[in-house]
């Protein structure tokens, strides 16, 4: 059977500048495809270019370009109707995908409209879709804004307009990224019916574990080529290239424990415990005891974000919070660093109290307990360098003279250099601001380090490299993590102890290797078995 | 008013006029739920808050809004009312030789302590202040010291002339945006480059210049249109001389928008469906791009009361633009306080149909109103 | 971003990785409009400080012989009622117009700072204070603020430069004010105060400072402004009297003469527009430089 899509040697650029070069695939019908890369390996700009969607500046070549008919040359008018009939396309970000001041029912029927459905049988088909699409009570929600539904069933309307007209391939672009994990299983599972239901898809994620559940087919791209592709089990168990390699091992997680994500292959670590003598008996460095967060909403209701949490954090050791958004995770992290004050119970830092002193007397002692931010970038102030970025977070006694070298002496123990100390951040990548940031936390000297989402916004490789960082500055400095992520892979891989939270409350607690292998609670057991791919962890 | 708090970033873009480069990113308040999120290092995952909020009760919300709203407008002309009245005391001299011509007119002890009595001088300062205030509540803004006539009667006659003028130079100025909006935003090369050139001229043109520009051309030398002239033919001028400026300066806010609306994934999305380029800026983009304008409309307004002024001077039109101008040359203050009082008047109640206009637009700002309550 | 901060993030396209492939649309600061428009003020400058340099003939002196002349060689832009050369006029009155557009913006941004900072930095009530005087104060568009107080106080040059300061006042003062919360709602502030700097050492590096900067680019555009405001006024008869030469006052003058000599009042405006149209060039690109300079 001929295949729906063929495309050979493709290649797209942008007002002359080449960003994807000689992709070649063919996605036969009833069957899935996927595209796998980190951010710009060229993997949406090669799905928007089979609908002539790339914009005005980009440039279009290929030896065949073949969707039912020969597309290599088409007019706008050509691709305009395959778009929405013959190919679906679903973008991430549902928030900003779906027009905001329009109901989300006219969002879905905008294809029916432009396609000649009569007006008259256009709310019907809606609420088809949108149930079809798992949504429930469809006709209130089809009056709704998008703001006004949760990500999931954003995605789900989104989801329901591409396939509005029963198109026979669906193309998913980052379709669950900046989704909760169980939310992101759900939307995987409505992409797998459409697929059982005998649609094509070519799925699109930066995640591989994504990619093994849905496609049979794969292709890895970097910097705009195809490295690698073949059979999805083929690729992901017996990667070929280096990068496909590198990039599997620096996947964190349960079977990662231990070992080093960024070389390939992974390099064992040395017995942690072994590198810091450890003063169990001194008591816990940290010590949240019952702690709760009230907020007064807007509508004047108390919201209880955080509920009674209690753990204590030892020297040296990393204690992992993982949760989904709104379980009051990065709330109890704002706490532990007495920047939040709690409505209930209290914080202890080395013993004493902390969360219940004036700020005055609490200030002192800031620089025993340092923090790293997600937005990082957010976190410097905009006029300065990285120099001065880290020379602010030096100790008062430490002579001006001495800044130059203790910054550079900083950057080094991160994996930068004394060269990056004149550089804005903004002319450094994600992985380096996140350095930066590392070393500024460091440049107090902290017993504590209360690490806030520190890796969610980079690439797995980046990710792994950070990762690895942060441990080998464990090992040589013997600094306690407060690590909160939403990851589990990553929580697992770095933490000794893992906290599970939802809705505000621990409901799990014990060894990284308890929690995740033998859940207790029911919430934990959704968590983990809501990980897109078990199969994936055997490979790794 | 909450057209105030609610653009921060829209009508601050103006310095308090029509400074006329606007920023950027001029976006009007957004998503409800980024306020509600109370977590300081809020999760990554965005917005899990479903909202089941039904459509009935959005009504009564509204409402509410409204009714406040009247309330703080209310407060804000009593406000107002209070910095004229203590600043029409703060006059240095004898307001009672005001009225009489002025300290040269140098006349008789009686007479001055006659006007006096007659204008309340002689009481204490609150005391006048309450007689103020009861007068304002009945409509009576005392009586002009040089017209020797009530100062709502002055104004009655003159206001009518100033809301035409003004009037239909916001329908100008929004013809004019929307229209260079229209053709030239969003669109690369030239088009797009005269497109803003036009704005940033428009924008910049002081009503001074440009009426005077208008009536040499057009009166004077073309002789297309009269010079002055109380008719239909005689608004064209004065009108196009408002309405350009603020209709540049709406075109820029609404291109910068209308630009920042494109680039939305939800704009590829919509093309994804099968719209075409066309569909998507007159039916996702345009609405978009005309909030913030929406936005600015009663502030804009409030600017085209304030360029009235000169533009009466310069078309010779009857309006309260010329009685302010004569009458704060003579010092008649009674009837400098009545017109800045009837012009913030109306400004407050532009803003309050502009606040209704952007949320009749605007559905998020109903829906955050709905949840609120 | 925008210079004047609260910008919603959500509305922000999530950094979509199509975004990398983008070419970073670059604004050239030395584009020919730019460097127009730098020249221009330049001129204007070098007029208010020394306007012998470009401009021979004395403002003041009389010859009613050659009155009501049409712009030529002699009198490029013509001359005035009393035979006066306006070109020359235009030239000499650029020093005072420009005092009184400084002057004034000035004293509408230190009134600006004062109450935006009191309200930005001052707790709850004071900004609800705040915020509730810049709305009254809105309340007077335009310049009616500035007709309210020459009405009250007499007409002069001082107070027509006091009034159009203070009627840019609430302007300036909602835009500092946002900025003020905008930086201290930032996360680069909340890291300062996990490092355990002192509140007034926060203040002083990090608060300020960053509240502060995009206020240049405000300037610019607000001397541009104050110009306007202030011929406007001049126009109408108050402010700086003929005969002295100021653009605002020249226009004045000429406004009698409209239909028989429109040179009197189209050169000291178009002198004005060019002018502020000038600023308003250099503002813009100052702005796209530090948007893009210190964009998040």
């Amino acid at each position: 059977m001929k295949p729906l899509i063929t495309a050979e040697n493709l290649a797209v650029s942008f007002d002359g500048t080449p960003v994807v070069h000689d992709v070649s695939f063919t996605l036969r019908a009833g069957s899935c495809l996927g595209i796998v890369g980190e951010s710009g390996s060229g993997k949406s700009v090669t799905a928007r270019s089979l609908l002539g969607l790339n914009g005005e500046n980009a440039t279009v070549t290929a030896t065949t370009l073949d969707i039912g008919g020969d597309l290599r040359s088409a007019t706008e008018e050509q691709f305009r109707r395959l778009r929405g009939s013959r190919i679906g396309y679903v973008l991430q970000d549902a928030l900003t995908s779906l027009d905001p001041i329009r109901r989300v029912g006219a969002e879905v029927a905008e294809p029916l409209r432009l396609h000649g459905v009569p007006r008259a049988e256009r709310p019907g088909r809606v609420q088809d879709l949108l149930a079809a699409a798992g949504i429930p009570e469809p006709e209130l929600r089809a009056r709704q804004r998008p703001s006004e539904l949760s990500g999931g069933l954003r995605q789900r309307a989104l989801i329901a307009a591409a396939l509005a007209l029963d198109p026979e391939i669906l193309i998913a672009d980052e379709p669950t990224t900046a989704l909760d994990v169980t939310v992101q299983a759900e939307i995987l599972s409505l992409l797998e019916d459409s697929l059982a239901q005998g649609r094509s898809i070519i799925l699109i994620s930066h995640d591989l574990a994504v990619v093994e559940r849905l496609a049979d087919h794969v292709l890895v791209m970097k910097h705009g080529r195809v490295v690698e592709q073949g059979p999805t089990h083929e690729v992901l168990t017996h990667p070929q290239h280096e990068y496909t390699q590198r990039l599997l091992s620096a996947v964190p997680s349960a079977h990662s424990r231990g070992e080093r994500l960024s070389d390939t292959p992974p390099q064992p670590l040395q017995i942690r415990s072994a590198a810091i003598p450890r003063p169990a008996e001194a008591g816990p460095v940290l010590s949240v005891q019952g702690v709760t967060k009230r907020y007064r909403g807007p509508d004047g209701r108390h919201r209880t974000v955080v509920d009674d949490v209690s753990f204590d954090l030892h020297a040296g050791e990393t204690l992992g919070i993982v949760g989904e958004s709104g379980s009051g995770k990065s709330t109890t992290a704002w706490m532990s660093l007495a920047l939040t004050a709690p409505s209930a119970g209290q914080v202890l830092l080395d013993g004493r109290p902390w969360s219940g002193l004036p700020e005055r007397r609490r200030r002192g002692r800031r620089r025993r307990i340092s923090v790293v931010h997600q937005d990082s970038l957010g976190s410097f102030d905009p006029r300065w360098t990285v120099g001065r970025i880290i020379a602010d977070a030096l100790p008062g006694d430490v002579p001006r003279a001495q800044h130059a070298s203790r910054v550079e002496e900083l950057l080094d123990s991160v994996g930068l250099t004394g060269a990056h100390a004149v550089r804005h951040p903004l002319s450094l990548s994600g992985g380096q601001r996140q350095r930066v940031s590392i070393a500024r936390a460091l440049a107090t000297g902290p017993e504590i380090l209360v690490l806030d989402e520190p890796v969610s916004a980079l690439d797995v490789s980046i990710q792994a490299q950070v990762l690895d960082l942060l441990v080998d500055l464990q090992r040589t400095l013997g600094t306690a993590y407060l690590f909160i992520s939403h990851d589990l892979g990553v929580i697992h891989h770095l933490s000794d102890r893992v906290l599970v939270m939802q809705g505000g409350r621990i409901v799990e607690s014990g060894s990284a290797d308890d929690v995740f292998f033998a859940p207790q609670h029911d919430y934990t057991r959704q968590l983990v078995s809501a990980l897109p791919s078990p199969r994936l962890e055997e490979i790794a | 008013m909450t057209v105030h708090t609610r653009d921060e970033t829209a009508s601050a873009s103006a310095v308090g006029g029509a400074a006329p480069a606007t920023a950027p990113g001029v976006v009007p308040p957004l998503d409800p739920t980024a306020g509600s999120d109370p977590a300081p290092g809020s999760d990554p995952a965005p917005g899990s808050g479903a909202g089941t909020q039904r459509p009935g009760s959005r009504w009564r919300a509204l409402a509410r809004r409204a009714a406040s709203q009247l309330g703080s407008a209310v407060l804000l002309l009593w406000a107002v009312a209070t910095i004229v009245f203590f600043l029409q005391h703060m006059v240095p001299g004898d307001p009672a030789l005001a009225i009489l011509g002025g300290a040269s007119s140098n006349p008789p002890p009686e007479t001055v302590q006659a006007v006096r009595e007659q204008y309340g001088f002689d009481q204490p300062l609150l005391v006048q202040y309450a007689a103020f205030l009861g007068g304002l509540v009945q409509l009576d803004l005392g009586e002009s010291y040089t017209m020797k006539e009530s100062v709502v009667t002055v104004i009655g006659e003159q206001i009518v002339p100033t809301l035409q003028l003004t009037a239909s130079a916001l329908v100008l100025a929004w013809v004019i945006a929307l229209t260079l909006t229209l053709v030239s935003a969003g669109r690369s090369g030239l088009a797009g480059r005269i497109g803003s050139s036009i704005e940033v001229v428009f924008a910049a043109l002081p009503h001074f210049w440009l009426g005077v520009v208008l009536l040499v051309v057009f009166a004077v030398v073309l002789q297309w249109l009269p010079v002055v002239d109380g008719g239909p033919l005689g608004l064209i001028l004065p009108a196009a001389t408002l309405g350009i400026p603020l209709g540049g300066f709406l075109a820029q806010v609404t291109r910068d928008e209308f630009d920042a609306a494109l680039r939305q994934p939800f704009v590829l999305s919509a093309r994804s469906r099968g719209a075409t380029l066309h569909d998507v800026r007159w039916r996702h983009v345009l609405r978009h791009a005309a909030l913030p304008g929406i936005a600015l409309s009663g502030w804009g307004l409030g600017s085209l009361i304030s360029g009235a002024v000169v533009v009466e001077v310069i078309f010779s039109r009857q309006g309260i633009g010329q009685v302010l101008v004569s009458a704060v040359t003579s010092q008649d203050l009674p009837l400098v306080v009545g017109v800045t009082f009837v012009v913030a008047l109306v400004y407050v109640v532009a803003n309050l149909l502009t606040d209704l206009a952007y949320v009749a637009v605007d559905p998020r700002l109903r829906a955050s109103i709905g949840r609120a309550s | 971003m925008t210079i004047l901060a609260p910008a919603p993030e959500d509305t922000a396209p999530a950094q979509a990785p199509q975004a990398a492939f983008r070419p970073a649309r670059r604004t050239p600061l030395h584009s020919p409009g730019f460097c127009l428009a730098l020249g221009a003020v330049a001129v204007v400058a070098l007029a208010a400080v020394a306007p012998g340099l470009l401009a021979h003939q004395d403002p003041l002196e009389i010859h009613l012989a050659e009155s009501f002349d049409a712009p030529s060689l002699q009198h490029p832009f013509g001359t005035d009622q009393s035979g006066r050369d306006v070109y020359s006029r235009v030239v000499h009155g650029a020093g005072q117009s420009l005092v009184i557009g400084l002057g004034a913006t000035a004293i509408g941004l230190l009134g600006a700072l004062a109450l935006g900072l009191a309200g930005g930095l001052g707790g709850r009530f004071a900004d609800v204070a705040v915020t509730r005087v810049i709305e009254v104060l809105y309340a007077f568009p335009g310049i009616l603020l500035a007709l309210i107080l020459i009405a009250v106080y007499g007409n002069s040059a001082m107070t027509q430069m006091v009034a159009v300061g203070v009627a840019s006042m609430p302007g300036y003062a909602r835009m500092v004010r946002g900025q003020v919360l905008s930086v201290k709602g930032s996360l680069y502030v909340e890291a300062a105060r996990s490092l355990g700097h002192s509140p007034l050492r926060i203040l002083l590096r990090t608060i300020l400072p960053n509240t502060f900067r995009p206020l240049t680019v405000l300037i610019t555009l607000g001397i541009g402004q104050a110009i306007v405001w202030a011929a406007a006024l001049g126009f109408l008869g108050m402010g700086v009297q003929p005969p002295t030469a100021e653009w605002g006052a020249m226009l004045n003058a000429g406004r009698n003469y409209i239909q028989m000599a429109w040179w009197m009042d189209f050169f000291p405006g178009i002198t004005i527009v060019l002018f502020t149209l000038s600023l308003t060039v250099i503002g813009r690109h100052l702005q796209r430089a530090t948007d893009s300079g210190a964009a998040r």
